[in-house]
């Protein structure tokens, strides 16, 4: 391009405008593409939701199921950092030699992992084609369109193994998963947002020579659980009663807080016409987290509010706790041959029950997802249920560490109870005690996170001191209009 | 080698095209900067005046509504309280400590030649690792701090369970990591000061703290200043430390602008609202920095008057 009939540009070859006006002049055009970039990027808003959606979707796949249906295609996971996670590797091999799919991966660490997700997801590329999620994660991802709805793949038969057996998983697993975006609505109706892959349920792990010496499984209600918890403080030298989590956090509020709240029958939200109602500030709400607050800072961990499961199972591990009321898995996993010091000295038992005698219990699932962006979206349901299917799960659960089977037919075989019974007694009694009355305690809506962080941050203002009615119905007062849209 | 001739000395003739061209060449890589600096921050700012979240992928205009929402919420203030108590703090004690050290070191001997290497060990770790590791230390029950303040009757203390307990643990993480940081500045203009007006002084007979505060300090002065602008600046926007100990906890007490910008734009995915805490705290970092460079520079010219 020349220069010719450029007015600037000759004056500026001439020398006839200072260096300062002519960098003026280039920095106001360089101003003026930034700005029209900017007006560009309007359009980067849509992405998210919209995508360049491309591939098959679940319609197209049409004649029998073959499992070599994609053979030659790559997709790409993104995974955490899981002994679930650890158990599919294991049999990738297996996948790729049944479907003749190259799986590629990226695993993150739990503590960055959905931060990774939610980026990648909302960037509205279909970079990922399958991921790990949590239920909770989908009433963030579902609603904006990041989530594929399955329900079509599962029904079509072109698409899904004649064996999956779709039944097989625990009807409330299958709900968890499943919602149809109205802030309140219960869950299992609504598109099917994952599909459910492991679980946790929320019950009480004691140390056995402890439990047996103060009567632990004896603790039929909270007030039994508080005693017993502040007489293992003062009987034990170097213990404390019982660990829970209690850092500024989401998942604070999931496990045990969670499943002893709904087991005495309060709620977290009520449909009050249009809109939700928060219910922490009820009087039985205020004086069930009073106590709660008073176990943890008069027989809980000192330094409760950096507690994360992590911490909490560990210090049960480690026999400086007599208790822990928080995922199953994560005691499990400290009763392994040589993990901790107390390993073979650990039981479960499902915990109190409410005043109606209610096992109502809180549960994580660890699902599968799907990217809606994909272009890859039959091999990535290959992958899902490969892994999510009765072969795989069977495997892990005798093989590996997917001790919470989602499929009833898994929990209910043989060898998985053989092992589970002679390693870890009481484990597989404890789940099925609790796993009729398992599912999600909490009400489905997209401010989960937010309202459930605050909710944390206000059980440590309680337990640091603060009066519970006060916090407890700021606590509401906000979450009123932050639920609502206000 | 050739030797060189006239004609090879002689100006080449540029074509008058590539003569046009060359302005915009050499301003190319502002231009690049510009694009790969400036249009994410500018996007950021744009996107501050939408209420784009997750749940609302089409965004309307709202105009200054998330600031007008942000500056009447107690929250912003609570936050940008702690985020100013944090930096002020950090800043302080790190370069009190800091010359402090530097002048141990400048006293020069076999000690503190092993040590001027040692020291800048906690400059090697990265601030998340080094609270992860603190973390583990202050533990209440299995911490090594409660183990080693026991026998002094101290030994039941909660680090991060009290609000002022907990901001003080994040303060003294920072300081342990960056104190270095300062010291190795001061050094640095310690090492570089004329030796003769401290000759000179030392004839006259002046004492070790008389020559430190009226000659040492005025002519150091720029270089603890421009210490001071970047641990200020940089505990203004300190992250890792903070959410890697309390999260923001307990309660609010510790959280800072930049951590409650990334819960609400990453974690509650409301994108919008996150970005006009930190567009906000750009401009708290922008405003201050630009009123410490000018201090810096009056410095500078009475530390050359000085010298």
């Amino acid at each position: 391009m020349g220069h010719e009939g450029n007015p600037f540009v000759e004056k500026a070859i001439a020398r006839e405008i200072s260096r300062r006006q002519f960098l003026k002049n280039v920095g106001f055009g360089a101003a003026a593409l930034s700005g029209a970039q900017l007006l560009a990027a309007c359009g980067t808003f849509g992405n998210a939701s919209g995508g360049s959606k491309s591939g098959a979707e679940a319609g197209d796949i049409t004649g029998k199921f073959d499992w070599k249906r994609e053979d030659g295609t790559t997709i790409k996971l993104l995974l955490n950092k899981h002994p679930y996670t650890d158990a599919l590797l294991d049999r990738l091999d297996v996948f790729s030699k049944l479907t003749g799919i190259t799986v590629e991966r990226d695993i993150f660490p739990e503590e960055n992992y959905f931060d990774k997700l939610t980026v990648a997801l909302s960037s509205g590329q279909g970079t990922y084609d399958a991921f790990m999620t949590g239920a909770y994660q989908t009433w963030q991802y579902g609603p904006p369109g990041w989530l594929e709805d399955l329900t079509p793949w599962i029904e079509n038969e072109s698409a899904t193994n004649p064996e999956y057996d779709w039944e097989d998983i625990y009807p409330n697993l299958r709900a968890a998963d499943q919602w149809n975006f109205e802030a309140g609505s219960e869950l299992g109706s609504g598109k099917q947002l994952a599909i459910p892959w492991g679980f946790e349920s929320n019950v009480v792990a004691y140390n056995k020579k402890v439990g047996d010496k103060y009567g632990v499984t004896e603790a039929k209600t909270l007030d039994d659980l508080v005693s017993v918890a502040q007489e293992i403080t003062d009987g034990e030298s170097g213990m404390y009663g019982i660990a829970t989590r209690g850092s500024r956090s989401w998942a604070t509020i999931h496990p045990g807080f969670m499943t002893m709240y709904s087991r005495y029958g309060l709620e977290d939200f009520t449909i009050s016409g249009d809109e939700l109602k928060p219910g922490m500030a009820t009087s039985e709400a205020i004086e069930f987290q009073d106590k709660w607050a008073q176990m943890n800072r008069e027989a809980g961990a000192p330094g409760w509010t950096s507690y994360t499961w992590y911490q909490a199972s560990s210090d049960l591990g480690a026999g400086k706790a007599g208790m822990l009321f928080d995922a199953d898995i994560a005691s499990y996993f400290q009763n392994q041959p040589g993990a901790s010091n107390e390993a073979g000295n650990i039981r479960w038992y499902p915990g109190p029950t409410g005043p109606d005698g209610s096992l109502a219990t809180n549960l994580w699932v660890w699902s599968l997802g799907m990217n809606a962006n994909s272009s890859k979206k039959m091999a990535a349901w290959l992958l899902i249920q490969y892994a999510t299917g009765k072969d795989h799960l069977r495997w892990g659960a005798v093989n590996a560490d997917m001790v919470d089977p989602v499929r009833k037919s898994v929990a209910e075989d043989g060898a998985f109870k053989d092992r589970l019974d002679k390693a870890h007694p009481t484990y597989l009694d404890t789940f099925n005690q609790v796993i009729d009355q398992t599912a999600i305690q909490f009400t489905p809506q997209e401010k989960f996170f937010d309202a459930t962080t605050s909710w944390a941050a206000a059980l440590q203002n309680v337990y640091r001191g603060d009066d519970a009615k006060s916090v407890m119905e700021d606590l509401a007062s906000n979450l009123q209009s932050e639920v609502n849209g206000g | 080698m050739s030797a060189t001739t006239a004609d090879d000395r002689a100006p080449k003739k540029v074509s008058s095209g590539r003569r046009a061209l060359r302005p915009y060449l050499l301003t190319l890589p502002a231009l690049l900067l510009t694009i790969g600096i400036l249009y994410p921050f500018g996007l950021g700012v744009f996107y501050t005046f939408f209420d784009y979240s997750a749940s609302n992928p089409q965004p309307g205009f709202i105009g200054l509504e998330n600031y007008t929402n942000m500056f009447a919420s107690s929250d912003f203030w609570s936050s940008a309280l702690v985020t100013f108590e944090y930096a002020i703090g950090t800043t302080v004690i790190e370069t009190m400590l800091g010359v402090a050290v530097a002048l141990l070191l400048y006293r020069g001997s076999l000690v503190s030649g092993v040590l001027e290497k040692v020291l800048i060990l906690p400059l090697m770790i990265a601030p998340v690792i080094a609270t992860i590791m603190w973390n583990l230390m202050l533990q209440p029950s299995i911490g090594v701090v409660n183990y080693l303040l026991s026998p002094f009757g101290l030994g039941g203390i909660e680090w991060t369970d009290s609000p002022g307990l907990a901001l003080f643990s994040m303060i003294m993480i920072d300081v342990w990591v960056f104190t270095p940081f300062v010291a190795i500045l001061a050094l640095a203009g310690m090492r570089s000061l004329p030796r003769d007006p401290f000759e000179a002084a030392s004839v006259d007979g002046a004492g070790y703290w008389y020559t430190f505060r009226r000659l040492m300090l005025p002519m150091l002065w720029p270089y603890i200043l421009v210490a001071v602008i970047f641990r200020f600046m940089d505990s203004l926007k300190m992250f890792d430390i903070i959410y890697a100990l309390t999260q923001g906890g307990p309660g609010d007490s510790t959280m800072v602008l930049q951590v409650r910008a990334y819960q609400d734009a990453i974690l509650f995915t409301s994108f919008s609202q996150g970005l006009a805490y930190m567009v906000v705290l750009w401009a708290i970092v922008f405003g201050i920095t630009r009123i410490l460079v000018g201090v810096l520079g009056r410095a500078q010219a009475r530390a050359a008057g000085a010298s």
